[in-house]
Parts: structure tokens; C-alpha cells; sequence
């Protein structure tokens, strides 16, 4: 049996990029879907560059930014007094960043579904913004969330390249399951490399099954 | 009139349109905003709404100013009702859900009661329901019992019957009608239907190409010629009212009063004798003769005066106003036969009236 802490730090990680993604994601995806602004289409470009991107070119950047000789990195580095390469921290911020568009182009797309027609008649009702978007456009682009939230959640979890070049291979830190996997198989450890690799395919099959499921399930109107 | 006015002074662009209107419309009854599609009327309604925001101009209802250059009140601070063409509601709930969240949010004050919405509407055996599960018609009910749960101060009615069939909209007419009374809410209801007019509105504003054409009484819109262009020669009539005089039970008619003149309508026996009815009658189903016939199948003969007669060269015909003791009644004629009876204004005539609508009972709003 493998040691099993780079799953649970994995856990912890997807969990908790999914979670700040979330609270970051839904505000972006939520303008994307409304601005007629002349920054929409920058914006949605930047946002789906990881998509495209090497991961080591996105790890080489996020490296130069989160060092601690950089404006961002050194900051951190005052304020918490560690530092953001080579620490989880450091890698929250990177799989923020790589896992963005897994979590609003669901949305947005969602949102574009939902479209105008609902919120006028909420904001008829005598609904504000805020209590039309959590009392009409959450349950109606439900399955738009379900999606998104599974995806960045996997996706997180599956991420190799930018990891690794932020992150390094510190264990109880760093470590994630895919770098461990890489590790086990460096060393022929084909046994342990087994078992958290079929693991994460029976994990990632299971998550993919549900989300199609429910979005397979149409309902009528 | 001591009801309040809607005031409203607008300049609106749109992509490809533009509305520029002023009026004051007194808040009570029912104002019919009437005009073909792309006039803007439903540009207007979403304007008072607060969906639309005026480039300038304003926007008050009674003492609140609801827009002018220095306020924007948003929408959901505006006290209006305002139910779509396509009903709008809230899939993700039920019937019961749709009702409870317009309840919700509606200002304390509001003296619309649940119970009450749901006995008028007959939605009693709605409220389980998903709304997947409702026809046209049923959507439409909820929509207003919803627009009403509110407790507006003003109904913004956009095309509430348009995308129903004739069947399911003579269903819930009937609703429309009777609800602004009911509740005691003025409502502005926008159509392009002159019968749908001129059965539920007081009065009517007549909009062509985002301007004001007409603003007044719904009688007095359908009398006047110069608006056949909007509201269109083949549905031209006019409204009059009288009193119900009595039913006969074995001929199956109703009679009906006008200032002395008896009119035969069909059979209505629900609406009591001494009531006042509105009825609508068609230009195209007056005929005109000199002198009293006798041996006509026809049994409506009105004595009156011609007011008005324009004739129209191009198409042959010739449009009449014919005055019967205080009410008009509009008749179109073919030019020869205007010729053969040497037809002029000021001259006596009898109308026969080939077939009257009975509009329902006066005073419901």
C-alpha cells in the first residue's frame, strides 16, 4: 500500500481551489455573460489561455511571479513570512490560475442560457440584483454550477506540469498524486504507481458519469 | 378625475427605433396602448417599467418621480405589475413556488391576499403543478395572480393574450376584464387586437413609429376615420351603450334600450335587466335606408342624423357617422349607393344593423 498523504493533500487542494474559484469564477463568468463592454473578448481570451498554454509555460511565468524577488512573492513574503513557490499556498495560487476557465466557461455559458427574460420578471417582482441572481439564476443554471465545480475539481486534481514547476516534490506539501505517481514510476515502483493511478481513472470516470448524468436529465420547459 | 397621473415625457433610442412621447394618463381603468408591431408600444411599457432607461425626458406616478435627469428608480423599486407576452414564470419552482415569490417580496402594505388571487383566477387546482405541466392559457393565470401578488400601484399588461389561440384567449379575457375592477389597480395594456380594445380598455392611446397619434376616449378613438390607417377599415365600429331592457326566454333575445331606440343583442340572460351595456358595433355591418323599411329579416332600426360623410374615390366607398340621439354609430357604404340615395350630411336615415357585440356589462372598471 502506497502512503497515501499526497491524496489527501490533493483532496485538500482541488477542494480548495474549486471552493476560491467558485467565489472568484462566478462574478467573471456572470460579466462575460452580460457586458456589452470592448474588454469582453480580451478578457475571455485571457481567461481561456490555460486551456491552450504548455503547463511548463504557465509554471514558468507563475515560478518568475510568486518568487520571492517579485513584487507578488515578496509580498507574501512579508505578510505570512514563508514564501509562495514551493509551498501550498503557492500552489493554490497556480491552480487558481490553471483551472479558471474549467470554471467559467460552464458558467458563463450557463448564464448565457438563463438569459435576460428571467431576471426582468424577477426584478418585476420586486427582486434586487443580488436576490434575483441567488433566488433565479442559481437553481436555473444549476446544472451550468454542477458541471463547473466537477470540472475544476478534477481538473485540479489531475494537474501535472504547473505543479511541478511551481510546487517541486516536497511531501506533505507539494506532493500532490500525480507527482507521486511520476515519482514512483522514476523509481520502478510499478505496484504503488498502480494503484493511485488506476484510483484516480476509476475517481475521474465516477465524477465525469455523474456530471453527464445530470445534465443528460432534461427537464421539460 | 381626482385619480392620480402617470406623466410621462420620453425620448428613447433604441438599436433601430426610436420613441418620443408625452402624455398623462389618469391612474384608473384600463388604457389600451394600441398600434401595429415595431410602434414602440411595448418599448413604452418597458420604459415604465424601468427596464428601459430614457436617454431623456421623465418618467412620475402621482408624486414619485419614477426617472428624470437626476433619479433612475431601478425596476424592482417600482411598484408596477408587469406580466409578459410569454408569461415568464419561474420554472424551477411550481405554481405554489411562482405565487410565494412575488408574496414574498411584495411591500407590507399590500392589501392583495394570497386566497383571494387564487379564488379569482380559478388557480385552485393549479398550485401543485410544475409549470412544464400548465398550457398557454393556465400560464398566463398564474402570471397575473403572480403580477397581482405584488400589490402594484399600476398593471403593465404586454401582449398578455398574443401568443394564445382564440379558444384560450376568449378563456382568460374574461379575467382581464373583471381584475383591474376587482383589485382596484389601473392598468395600461398594450394590443394590436381593436377588438381586444375595444372590449376591455376606457381609453386608448394610438401609437405609430414610436409617436402618439390618438390619446382618448375608447368611443371616441373608434369613431374617428382619420385613425382607420391603425386601426383598420375592415374592423371599424364604434362602442355604445345602453340599458338592458329585458330577455325574452322563449325567443332567445335580449333587448336592449338606447334613449327610446330597442335594439335586439343574442340572449344574455346572466346580465340583469337595468344594467348598462357596452356593445360594439361594426361599420361594415350597418346598412343605411331613407325611409323605415318593412319585410326586412334585419330587426335593429335606429332613426338618426348623418353627421359626417367622407367619401374615398379610390376605393369606391364612402364612410359615414351617423348620429342616434347623442351616440354614434360608423357605417361604410359603397359610393353608388350614396349617389342612388343621394345620401348628405344633416340628412334623417335609419341604420340597420346587421349584428351588435355585446362588450358586457358597463362600470366593471
Amino acid at each position: 500500500m502506497p502512503d497515501l498523504t499526497p491524496l489527501w493533500l490533493t483532496l485538500r487542494l482541488a477542494g480548495v481551489t474549486t471552493v476560491l474559484l467558485l467565489v472568484v469564477g462566478t462574478p467573471l463568468a456572470w460579466w462575460l455573460a452580460r457586458t456589452r463592454s470592448r474588454f469582453r473578448v480580451p478578457v475571455e481570451a485571457l481567461t481561456a489561455l490555460p486551456l491552450v498554454l504548455p503547463p511548463t509555460v504557465l509554471g514558468f511565468y507563475l515560478l518568475l511571479l510568486l518568487n520571492p524577488t517579485a513584487p507578488l512573492g515578496s509580498f507574501w513574503m512579508t505578510m505570512t513570512g514563508g514564501t509562495l513557490t514551493f509551498s501550498f499556498s503557492g500552489l493554490v495560487v497556480a491552480s487558481v490560475i490553471y483551472s479558471l476557465p474549467f470554471m467559467v466557461q460552464p458558467l458563463a455559458t450557463a448564464f448565457d442560457t438563463v438569459g435576460r427574460a428571467p431576471l426582468e420578471a424577477a426584478a418585476s417582482l420586486g427582486a434586487g440584483p443580488l436576490d434575483a441572481f441567488f433566488s433565479v439564476v442559481v437553481p436555473q443554471a444549476a446544472r451550468g454550477f454542477l458541471t463547473a465545480i466537477v470540472l475544476t475539481f478534477v481538473h485540479t486534481i489531475g494537474e501535472f506540469g504547473v505543479v511541478l514547476m511551481v510546487g517541486g516534490n516536497i511531501p506533505g506539501e507539494t506532493r500532490v498524486i500525480s507527482i507521486a505517481i511520476y515519482e514512483q514510476v522514476e523509481t520502478l515502483n510499478y505496484q504503488d504507481a498502480h494503484v493511485l493511478s488506476l484510483g484516480l481513472v476509476v475517481f475521474a470516470l465516477i465524477a465525469l458519469l455523474i456530471t453527464y448524468g445530470f445534465g443528460g436529465r432534461r427537464h421539460v420547459g | 378625475m381626482s385619480a392620480d397621473l402617470l406623466r410621462l415625457d420620453i425620448r428613447l433610442t433604441l438599436d433601430d427605433f426610436d420613441l418620443a412621447l408625452a402624455a398623462e394618463l389618469p391612474l384608473c381603468g384600463v388604457t389600451a396602448v394600441f398600434g401595429a408591431s415595431g410602434s414602440g408600444k411595448s418599448s413604452l411599457l418597458r420604459t415604465i417599467a424601468g427596464f428601459e432607461r430614457p436617454d431623456a425626458g421623465s418618467i412620475c406616478c402621482g408624486k414619485d418621480v419614477w426617472f428624470d435627469s437626476t433619479c433612475f428608480v431601478p425596476p424592482h423599486r417600482r411598484p408596477v405589475g408587469f406580466m409578459f407576452q410569454e408569461a415568464r414564470l419561474f420554472t424551477h419552482l411550481d405554481v405554489t413556488g411562482n405565487l410565494a415569490y412575488a408574496e414574498k417580496r411584495a411591500p407590507r402594505t399590500s392589501a392583495i391576499r394570497r386566497t383571494q388571487v387564487v379564488e379569482a383566477l380559478g388557480l385552485g387546482n393549479l398550485l401543485k403543478r410544475r409549470i412544464a405541466a400548465l398550457s398557454g392559457g393556465e400560464r398566463q393565470r398564474v402570471a397575473l395572480g403572480r403580477t397581482l401578488l405584488t400589490g402594484p400601484r399600476l398593471l403593465l399588461l404586454d401582449e398578455p393574450l398574443a401568443a394564445l389561440d382564440r379558444g384560450r384567449k376568449e378563456n382568460i379575457l374574461p379575467y382581464l376584464e373583471r381584475l383591474p375592477g376587482e383589485f382596484d389597480i389601473p392598468a395600461l395594456y398594450v394590443s394590436h387586437d381593436i377588438d381586444e380594445v375595444a372590449h376591455l380598455a376606457d381609453r386608448v392611446m394610438v401609437l405609430d413609429q414610436g409617436r402618439l397619434q390618438a390619446f382618448a376616449s375608447t368611443a371616441e378613438i373608434l369613431e374617428r376615420f382619420d385613425l382607420a390607417p391603425y386601426t383598420g377599415r375592415f374592423e371599424a365600429g364604434v362602442l355604445v351603450e345602453g340599458e338592458i331592457s329585458g330577455h325574452d326566454d322563449r325567443l332567445k333575445v335580449t333587448h336592449i334600450d338606447l334613449h327610446g331606440a330597442r335594439l335586439a343583442v343574442p340572449y344574455t340572460p346572466h346580465i340583469d335587466v337595468g344594467e348598462s351595456v357596452r356593445m360594439r358595433i361594426r361599420a361594415r355591418d350597418v346598412a343605411v335606408a331613407t325611409e323605415e323599411p318593412k319585410g326586412l329579416s334585419i330587426r335593429n332600426l335606429l332613426p338618426g342624423i348623418i353627421e359626417r360623410l367622407e367619401a374615398d374615390p379610390e376605393t369606391g366607398s364612402a364612410e359615414l357617422l351617423i348620429d342616434i340621439g347623442g351616440q354614434r354609430l360608423r357605417a361604410r357604404l359603397t359610393l353608388a349607393s350614396v349617389e342612388e340615395l343621394t345620401l348628405t350630411e344633416g340628412r334623417s336615415v335609419y341604420a340597420l344593423i346587421k349584428s351588435v357585440g355585446l362588450e358586457g356589462s358597463v362600470g366593471m372598471h
